[in-house]
């Protein structure tokens, strides 16, 4: 059978071309049920980016839930010995509700995972393919890479309670400076710890630009280290223009730590790669060992494709009574041809067509252009 | 690929004392100023597209990418929760987000109570964080009838100098927040357009700690 790619959509190439990138580097495809029981999110709900889950009960009376998540499912059933290291990855649709959005959504996703004895060689393996996974949805594209650790390091030490840190995190994810610093003020945090994470929020920009300032700040010398091993890697295999380091990438302390990062590309509004390492999570469900992957948000990207100017090239408009052997053979040399047919007895309201063509006598004329 | 910057502005008086800040920071387009019901103005010269939207509705182009940046007050940003960075704090349009009610009004905690609000989740958070039990009645305007009718207890709104309460018998029972317009960028213009927002952001701040 041959496989004719030029029916296929943007986002359809890309799911397969995605799919092609991650098995070359061994990954291996981790095909999953469509439901899960809702028992795992439920425990884990923190680290769902939304509450909303749709739930049914199955025929046994388990509560069940279609799943809105899928490294929680992966994570389960991982099974790691020694020095091991799990490599997979996954297509599959997740369902939730977007951002502050009403009503649920199918999420086509595109992800892998690496889990076991995670080292710096399985992190920017994870970072250079999310890396080549965005150059190859889009030129245009950026990926911004944290690392948790500094940020976490530095709002531990203004030793404020759980709320204040929560706000925190969030003006850091918000780059908004005015209202952290407000929160400092009130609660009496240190004023030279305060001034040092203004400046982190402050740092965005190339490798080179970033960690010369986070040297300075004295930030923890191994995460920044971390940091700095990972994009030298990435400006190696000539990633450098489209790696920035910028500490608003906040994902939840709980379940990330370390590298996170996220990916866009020009001309979708919101991030379509999301990633990082998270042991937390790995230690939540009592598993002590490393832990990094990403997702790509697919739904987004149909975006990027300019509508087809038409939606088939000809219609073949036939008498009634017209012979359909005659008819079927006058088609099949049509597409044949390469062109794509329908064959109607009416001109149909909204298709979009280029040539308008008669069957009469089992001669077929063409009659017109669409306008 | 298009470099324009799209600004979202707020319709009406403070989008018109933005513009003028914008313009001081070098991003003028003169177009805007002419007396007309244009919502769009474009100044090829120097890269930048203003257009006014309703207030509410600016954290919405900016959050979903048809404006880099824009301007809305805190209250709509803690209302809808934009996925968008927070910039800087432009000092205008200063109000509070207020709880008020009937001058004699008495909170019984053995009642559920009624909270009459066009910001449902201000107010929902609000009263999560107090772990009061209450009853949101979304309303769309005219806020300060509810509890003159008793539609509800108290009323959860923007109050600026207090003379609409005073008018209709009502008072401040407490201030849940202080409010004032934003700055505020999507994330993936920054990552694209970052020379022409660092500037914006830079011009903007010089004349907010001027104005300090």
């Amino acid at each position: 059978m041959t496989f004719n790619t030029s029916i296929l959509k943007n986002e359809e190439k890309i799911i397969y071309n995605l799919r092609a990138l991650y098995h070359k580097y061994g990954y291996t495809q981790y095909k999953m049920s469509k439901f899960e029981e809702y028992d795992l999110y439920a425990k884990n709900k923190d680290y769902l980016s939304s509450d909303n889950i749709i739930t049914f009960t199955d025929t046994n009376g388990k509560l069940m839930a279609l799943k809105p998540d899928v490294t929680l499912s992966i994570v389960r059933n991982s099974r790691i010995q020694g020095c091991e290291v799990q490599k997979v990855y996954y297509n599959e649709n997740v369902y939730r509700v977007p951002g502050a959005g009403k009503g649920f959504r199918e999420i086509p996703q595109v992800g892998l995972e690496c889990i076991g004895a995670t080292d710096m060689f399985c992190i920017s393996e994870v970072l250079l393919l999310a890396a080549k996974s965005l150059k190859y949805i889009s030129e245009e594209s950026r990926l911004s890479i944290s690392n948790l650790d500094i940020v976490s390091g530095l709002i531990n030490s203004l030793n404020l309670d759980k709320s204040a840190v929560s706000d925190i995190f969030k003006c850091i994810s918000q780059k908004n400076i005015h209202e952290l610093e407000a929160i400092c003020r009130e609660k009496g945090a240190c004023e030279e710890t305060t001034a040092k994470l203004v400046k982190l929020i402050g740092l965005s920009g190339s490798a080179e630009e970033v960690i010369p300032g986070l040297k300075e700040l004295g930030c923890c010398e191994e995460s920044v280290a971390q940091l700095e091993a990972c994009t030298a890697i990435l400006r190696e295999y000539g990633f450098a223009d489209m790696v920035t380091i910028d500490f608003s990438i906040i994902s939840d302390v709980n379940y990330y730590n370390g590298i996170v990062f996220t990916g866009y590309i020009s001309g979708i509004p919101s991030a379509v790669v999301i990633g990082g390492q998270y042991e937390n999570l790995m230690k939540k469900m009592g598993k002590h060992c490393g832990a990094i992957g990403f997702a790509v948000y697919l739904d987004l990207l149909e975006r990027l494709e300019e509508s087809s100017a038409c939606d088939v090239d000809t219609i073949l408009i036939y008498e009634e009574g017209a012979d359909p052997m005659q008819l079927h053979k006058a088609v099949e040399d049509l597409t044949d041809l390469g062109i794509t047919v329908m064959a109607q007895k009416c001109v149909p309201d909204k298709i979009r067509y280029k040539r308008l063509a008669k069957f009469s006598d089992g001669e077929v004329s063409f009659v017109g252009k669409n306008a | 690929m298009e470099r324009m910057l799209n600004v979202a502005l707020p319709k009406g008086r403070l989008g018109e004392k933005v513009y003028k800040m914008f313009k001081e920071a070098g991003f003028e387009c003169p177009s805007i100023e002419e007396e007309n019901r244009k919502l769009i103005f474009e100044n090829e010269k120097l890269g930048v597209r203003y257009f006014w939207a309703k207030p509410s509705d600016v954290a919405i182009y900016v959050e979903r990418g048809a404006a880099d940046i824009g301007v809305a007050g805190k209250d709509i940003l803690l209302e809808y929760e934009p996925d968008i960075y927070e910039m800087l704090d432009l000092n205008m349009g200063k109000c509070r987000m207020c709880v008020a009610g009937k001058k004699d009004f008495y909170d019984d905690r053995n009642k559920t109570l009624r909270v009459a609000t066009k910001f449902s989740n201000i107010a929902g958070n609000y009263y999560n964080s107090l772990g009061r039990d209450i009853d949101i009645i979304h309303l769309n305007g005219s806020i300060e009838i509810a509890p003159i009718l008793d539609l509800s207890d108290v009323i959860v709104d923007l109050v600026e100098t207090g003379t609409t309460l005073k008018e209709n018998n009502l008072e401040v029972i407490e201030t849940i927040v202080p409010i004032s317009a934003r700055l505020i960028v999507n994330k993936v213009s920054y990552e694209f357009k970052k020379a022409e927002i660092q500037k914006v952001v830079e011009g903007l701040s010089r004349q907010v700690k001027r104005n300090d």
